[in-house]
Parts: structure tokens; sequence; C-alpha cells
């Protein structure tokens, strides 16, 4: 009779133990956010909007203004985007619908291993065989085909926003392929038979019944995939050309929030300085915050309605 | 198993249904471009770090300390060890934690709170390493005015975290129920069920995410940046410096030196077995695991 009050009063304890673990993963989150968030302070109540819009940063004189990072963060991942998505999510309609098993898990270690490759190895053959590719090759070639628009003008330098959001691209793809991939497996498969009985080509069962009720999952896995290049920092400071600036050009260097951070925070040499780099920490954490938050939802949706 | 491209071969073909078969095996093409495309980075870059890294590669380079510019040799003997220690120091943190909280989230007792600590750990997942390195550096560094492999760790840890919570939690939740109904109906209580049931015989997977854990770590060059910082020399002092694979091939690949950019690509391909070993590893143990 003595054994079982004293073993409830474990299982309470055990169970109360698991519950602060989990509150333990909240409370790191929340720290993080808490952290950046105060040693940003000074920089932006001092600078308020002017932070955002701002376009010099001098440390010197202590103005700061995050535009140009903020710029080139939001080119690099645009470009990355608009490559990774037509390729990452018909890899994952060859994985789910096409390829046989056997094929599929072959091409999905492969997939993932591409996501396990440190990003500093992204960035030294970024560095060392994609941008002198580019510089010697691509630009002079689309230079010399649409050498008048603005977008791909200026001097071949191999580095800029086109090489970073190319190799952000790279890095990006097996996100979205194998979130894409998880999203297409939760369409029923009585939703593909029933548009084979009625004819369909596989094509058009694809176009007609699996991407309509996978297409708010496939947009959380092509959120997902733009939070990751939002915040890649190794592989851009590699290739992004380090010039706090503005430009049109896809082949000019530039800069972005998480370049800008790990290039100057460990020689900050005052306060404001700090709190300036942690107020760009701010912008880029804020915006993965809520573009991971909204992806998780619409995958899960998907997900729970199959 | 027959589908409708196939079954429409026997029947005469209109124009309309020729150029639908024709859409049909333009996409097939399309799509499975798409996976050429995709995989030949993959390729391209195993190979050069591979055919770059190889030549550099001997066992002087992968036990001595660097030698100054000019001098050639030399190697990063001490990175490799403090990457170790690095990621070891950081599971130390991260395991405590993740496990219980993926025990947790499986147990779905408590579904609201679960749902939202998944979602933290999922967000977590998705906040920028350099974000966390500044995290770690505010909480370890500013305080001891002072960088150091303690600070380096920790901001590990918290990479790290996500990861073994949510495999843990995967695992645990494959284990078969009637395992742990036959435990209860003996009389046994929850807690000794999930320490000597459920944990045992989901250990194999709750290790595989801690390996996968520990390689992702072992990869990670922006939260070291400003904790951990990197050291020339061996190091083992958890409140000193130390120096990290990534950083030495970072601060190596952007040096204007020759002899550095070979020493890079060596360590880049030493870094690449260690992490990429880990994974599959990782994957082996899980692919066991679950039939």
């Amino acid at each position: 009779m003595n054994a079982r009050p004293s073993s409830s009063r474990i299982d309470t304890a055990f169970q109360a133990s698991l519950v602060l673990a989990g509150l333990g993963v909240a409370t790191v989150l929340a720290g993080v956010a808490w952290e950046v968030l105060s040693l940003s302070g000074e920089a932006l109540s001092k600078g308020g909007i002017g932070f955002l819009t701002g376009t010099t940063w001098d440390p010197v004189a202590e103005e700061f203004g995050a535009l140009p990072a903020l710029y080139g963060t939001l080119v690099t991942s645009a470009v990355a985007l608009l490559i990774a998505v037509p390729l990452g999510i018909g890899s994952a309609v060859f994985l789910s619908e096409m390829a046989t098993s056997r094929v599929a898990s072959v091409v999905g270690v492969l997939v993932d291993l591409l996501a396990a490759i440190p990003s500093v190895i992204y960035g030294l053959w970024g560095l060392f065989v994609l941008a002198p590719l580019l510089r010697e090759h691509v630009q002079p070639a689309v230079q010399a085909a649409f050498g008048s628009l603005p977008i791909f003008a200026g001097p071949p330098l191999g580095v800029g926003y086109g090489t970073a959001g190319l190799l952000l691209a790279i890095m990006v793809i097996p996100v979205i392929t194998s979130v894409s991939r998880e999203v297409l497996r939760a369409v029923p498969d009585t939703q593909r038979e029933a548009a084979h009985a009625l004819g369909a080509t596989p094509f058009e069962v694809i176009k007609g019944t699996v991407f309509p009720f996978a297409r708010s999952g496939l947009v959380g896995a092509v959120v997902l995939g733009l939070g990751r290049a939002l915040g890649e920092t190794m592989a851009v400071t590699m290739v992004i050309g380090n010039r706090y600036d503005i430009s049109a050009s896809l082949f000019a260097p530039g800069y972005t929030l998480a370049a800008v951070i790990a290039n100057e925070f460990a020689e900050a040499f005052s306060p404001r300085y700090l709190s300036a780099l942690a107020g760009l920490a701010v912008v880029l954490l804020g915006t993965t915050l809520i573009l991971n938050a909204g992806a998780r939802l619409l995958v899960r949706r998907v997900k729970g309605a199959a | 198993m027959m589908d409708a491209a196939e079954l429409a071969v026997r029947l005469p073909a209109s124009p309309r249904l020729r150029w639908r078969r024709f859409v049909n095996r333009a996409f097939r093409v399309a799509v499975f471009g798409a996976v050429i495309v995709v995989l030949a980075p993959l390729v391209a870059i195993l190979w050069t770090v591979v055919s770059r890294g190889a030549p550099a590669l001997d066992w002087d380079f992968l036990t001595s300390l660097p030698k100054p510019v000019g001098e050639t040799g030399g190697g990063v003997g001490h990175a490799i060890l403090g990457t170790l220690i690095l990621a070891f120091g950081g599971l130390l943190m991260a395991v405590p934690l993740g496990v219980p909280a993926g025990v947790f989230l499986a147990s779905d007792r408590m579904p609201r709170l679960g749902g939202a600590v998944r979602m933290c750990a999922d967000v977590l997942a998705g906040v920028p390493s350099i974000v966390v390195g500044m995290f770690a550096y505010t909480l370890l560094v500013l305080p001891f005015k002072h960088f150091s492999a303690l600070a380096g760790a920790f901001a590990l840890s918290v990479i790290m975290l996500p990861t073994i919570a949510r495999t843990t939690e995967e695992v645990v939740r494959l284990v078969p129920s009637t395992l742990t109904e036959a435990a209860l109906a003996l009389g046994a209580p929850r807690w000794r069920v999930m320490l000597r049931v459920v944990l045992p015989s989901a250990g194999k997977g709750v290790a595989a995410g801690i390996i996968a854990a520990f390689s992702r770590g072992a990869g990670e060059t922006a939260p070291l940046m400003f904790t951990a910082f990197g050291s020339q020399f061996l190091s083992l002092s958890p409140l000193q410096p130390i120096a990290a694979l990534p950083l030495v091939l970072f601060n190596y690949a952007v040096s204007p030196y020759d002899d550095w950019h070979a020493q890079a690509w060596a360590a880049a391909l030493v870094l690449a077995v260690l992490v990429l070993a880990g994974n599959v590893v990782a994957r082996f143990a899980m692919a066991r695991r679950s039939p």
C-alpha cells in the first residue's frame, strides 16, 4: 500500500519534468527574441523608422541605415526563389508522382545530402567555382544579348546579388523539395484514382487534382525555403561582394543583413554600433519568425486534412 | 498498373488527345530535367571538394597547428579538435532538454501546450544561425567580456535543440501503443514505462537524432564567429576562445593567399566527411527502426 502513492508522486514529478523541458524549448525561442530585441533597443529607439529607410552605414559617425542590406537580402532571396521554386516543386512531383519507390528513395537521400552540406562549403564553392564561371562565361554572354538592360549592367566581378541568389537557390531547393514531397504524399490516392478513371493523363491528374489539393502546403514549402534564404549567412557573405550600396544590376556587388552582422559584429567597437547590428538582426529575425510560423501552419493544414 | 496515357494508345487518337499526350510527355521530361538540374550541383560540389581538397590533405594537415603565412605546411589539428569539443559540448547542453521535450511532444497528454511547444521548436529551427550567435554573445560573451568555447558550445546547442526534440518525438511516436499498454496493464507506473520500455525501444532512433544534430552543429560557422571566435592554438579551456574547422575554412577562403586557399579546400574535405558521415550514419540508424 505504501508503494502506490509514492509511485504516483514520481509519476507526477516525471510528467512535470517533461512539461518543463517542453517549456524550456519555448523559453529558448523567447530568450533569443528578447535578448536580440533588448540589445538593439538603442538603435531602434534613436533611429526609429529612419533606421529602416536610411542608406548610410557609417560606424565612425554612428550613422546607421539598414536599407541597402535589407534590399540585398530581399533581392538575393527573390532570385533564389525564382530559380528554386520550379526546380524544387518539379523534383518533388517527380519523387512523389512518377519515380518508382526505389528511385525516389535514392534521389530523396541525395537531395537530403544537398541539405546537409555545411553552408561554408557552399560559400567556398561559390567563391572559387561559381563566381569565376559567372564572371568569365555567363556574364559576357548575358551582356552580349541583353547588355542594355540595367539589371544586367556593370563590370564583370563574379560576386554580387546574382551569384548569391544562384547559390541560395541551390541551398533552398532541398528544403522546398522535401517539404513539397511530404505535402504531395499527403494527397489521398482516391483523388488521383478518380481523375485517372475519368481519363485524365498523368499531367492532368497532377494539375487538376493533386496541385489544387496541395496548394496551401506547397505555398508553405516555398515560404520555408524563403525563410532559409533570408537567414542564410556564410555562403552569401562569401559571394555577395560586401559593398554597402543599392544597385539595380544583378551583377553588382551588394550586402545582406546576415552578411553585415557576420562581417562586423566581432569588431563592433561601440555600444551604439553593436546595437545597430542587433537592429539588423531584429529585422531578420522578425521576418523569418513570421514566415516560418505561417508556413508551418499552411503545411500542417494540408497534412491534417488528408 | 496502367495509366490513362497507356490505355489511350489503343484508341484512335484525335488531334486533341495527341496534344494532351504531348503535353503529358513534355511535363514528364521537364520534371525529370528538374531532378537532374537539382542533383548536378551536388555532384559538382562534392567533386570539387574532393579533387581540390585531397592533394593538400595528409597526416600532417590533420594533426599539426597552422604555420605563419609564407611558410609551407601547417594544418588544422587544433580546429578539428575544437569542432569536436564544441559539438560535444553543444550536445551536452541540448540533449538533456531536447530528449525530454521530444518525449513530452509525443505523449499528447497536453495537446494544446504540446502544439505550442512544437510550433516553437519548428520556428526555433528556422531562426537564422547568425542570430543564434548573437543570442549566445549577449548571454555568455558580453557579461564575461571574453569570447569562449562555452559560448560557442551554447550557440550550437540552440541550433541542435529543435532537431533533437523533433526527431525524438517522431521515433517515440513509432513505438507501438500495444507495447506501452501491455506495460501499463502489468501495473507499471508511467515513468517506468517511459524509461524502461518506450525509450529503450526508441533508443536507436533517438541516437540517430542526436547524431544528426551533432553533424549539423559541427558544420555551423555563423553562430561561432563571435562566440568561440577561433584561435591559432590548441586550446582546451572552456573559457578561452577555441578554433573550429568551419571558422578556419572561412578565414582561409576569404584570405588573399593561394596557400591558404589550398588549405581551405582540404579543410572543406575534412568537414564534409565529418558532417556527411554523421548524416549517413543517422539515416541508417533511422531506416532500421521503421520498417
